[in-house]
């Protein structure tokens, strides 16, 4: 049932993909400047916007652990599991982004790489999430919890920054198309449809990675109790 | 007696800890000397690596000194709780009904004079090497670098307790730290580069005030999170 239910899911968001990729690319007119260059926007700015949600996940989660690690062990337990996996997804989401971005910025800008506010933020932002994941590997159990959830708050900090980079600071990365003043926002309907179905097969995408990573740490969690249980019986 | 003790302040608290901190130092003056040790042959590696003429140096003298004062601090900064998890005195610490914000703030107020110390003999030292004159406001030093630091010591302090519990404890720290310390890094650096070079690119000051909003908002969250780290089991 679970795998059908899997495959099923896998399926829809294999055509949505490949739904998002005939948008981007056949169906939304050549921008009017940049020329083709410029179809990258529609898979940069969803892996963006979906990364701050992951990372957002991340941090939600990890507040629930720390509410929680002392008076119900097991909730905390599975708000662990989000949180590790809002962290992986959000990585994958943010170096895409990373990637993507001196794609676009080499033949429009010239440069592959600017240390401008935005730039910056959004490299600081992947950084502090791969030390999270660094710490999850260097120390063990109940305390290495612990000590991610309290790093996660730290990196949620650094979050609104990066929102804000491009709205408070004069940057060479473009200001912001969505909820950057009056004049923002996609004009052409085209345009416009082909960013929407992009946003929701990535989301649909990291959701469905989000269900099984977190579905695969339960049952490693599960296999670690039963294995420290034995070791507890066995001495 | 027992009353006396219960009354205790919190900035006691904070004081009693400094105190012992401080006197431990005095004595063996350990976390200085090997700052400033270190710091030092940061600042001749760098000024060897670049061998700098007057005017590039301006431009990257704040980046060697904020770069050595924190591979210094990062050095030291894991020996002041290695210190504490020898003969059980952190476990200790928290059998004691202080909260560990207070705790925390004493290392940190201690970890800030020990670094100021290390910056106050390198200095001179630094403007010798480098044949600097500062060519714009140069009080402003005196805002931005303990600005700087503050941010620096407070979240070197939290990041050594938090990866004290880790198994690879020394490699931990940096690889948490440098990451979270680098938008202070960049505004440290900035401002220190706009004072020396005097090119009046920062009229407004901009990034002493992101600087200082930096400090106050991770030293909350940190007085807020220590005694999360502390307990952490």
């Amino acid at each position: 049932m679970k795998k059908l239910l899997f495959a099923v899911a896998a399926l829809v968001v294999l055509a949505l993909m490949g739904w998002g990729f005939y948008q981007a690319i056949y169906v939304a007119p050549t921008e009017a400047t940049m020329g083709d260059v410029q179809r990258i926007f529609y898979y940069h700015v969803p892996n963006a916007m979906l990364s701050y949600l992951f990372f957002v996940i991340n941090f939600v989660a990890s507040l629930f652990f720390l509410v929680w690690r002392r008076g119900h062990p097991g909730r905390a337990q599975a708000a662990d599991a989000w949180a590790l996996a809002g962290a992986e997804v959000g990585v994958v989401y943010c170096s895409v982004v990373l990637i993507t971005g001196p794609l676009w910025g080499r033949p429009v800008w010239g440069i592959w790489w600017t240390w401008d506010a935005r730039l910056t933020t959004t490299l600081v932002l992947w950084l502090i999430y791969v030390s999270y994941l660094l710490t999850r590997r260097f120390a063990s159990g109940a305390q290495m919890q612990t000590l991610a959830a309290v790093l996660s708050v730290f990196g949620a900090i650094d979050m609104p920054i990066n929102y804000l980079a491009n709205r408070l600071w004069r940057t060479q990365h473009p200001a912001p198309v969505f909820g950057g003043g009056p004049d923002s926002g996609i004009k052409d309907p085209h345009m416009l449809a082909a960013f929407g179905w992009n946003v929701l097969a990535w989301a649909m995408w990291g959701l469905l990675v989000l269900g099984i990573r977190v579905y695969v740490e339960r049952r490693q969690q599960a296999i670690d109790t039963v294995a420290a249980l034995e070791a507890l019986a066995g001495d | 007696m027992e009353s006396a003790q219960n009354s205790i302040s919190w900035t006691g608290l904070v004081w009693s800890h400094l105190r012992k901190d401080l006197q431990i130092e005095w004595r063996s003056r350990e976390a200085i000397n090997s700052m400033l040790f270190f710091a030092l042959l940061v600042v001749v590696l760098f000024s060897m690596a670049f061998d700098p003429t007057a005017d590039t140096s301006r431009e990257i003298a704040g980046g060697v000194l904020c770069v050595a004062t924190l591979f210094a601090s990062v050095s030291s900064l894991n020996q002041a709780w290695a210190r504490e998890i020898r003969h059980q005195v952190l476990d200790a610490l928290r059998m004691t009904p202080s909260d560990g914000a207070a705790l925390f703030l004493a290392k940190v107020l201690a970890n800030f004079l020990y670094v100021s110390i290390v910056q106050f003999v390198l200095g001179p030292i630094f403007f010798i090497f480098y044949n600097l004159h500062p060519l714009g406001n140069a009080w402003l030093l005196l805002l931005v670098i303990p600005f700087g630091t503050w941010a620096l010591v407070a979240n070197g302090t939290f990041f050594a307790a938090l990866s004290i519990r880790s198994r690879n404890r020394e490699l931990l720290l940096p690889l948490i730290l440098f990451p979270i310390f680098l938008p202070a890094l960049l505004a440290m650096v900035l401002s220190v580069k706009t004072i020396l070079t005097g090119d009046n690119s920062d009229p407004n000051l901009l990034w002493i005030k992101l600087l200082g909003g930096y400090d106050i908002i991770f030293t909350t969250v940190s007085l807020i999170l220590f005694d999360t780290i502390l307990e952490a089991e």
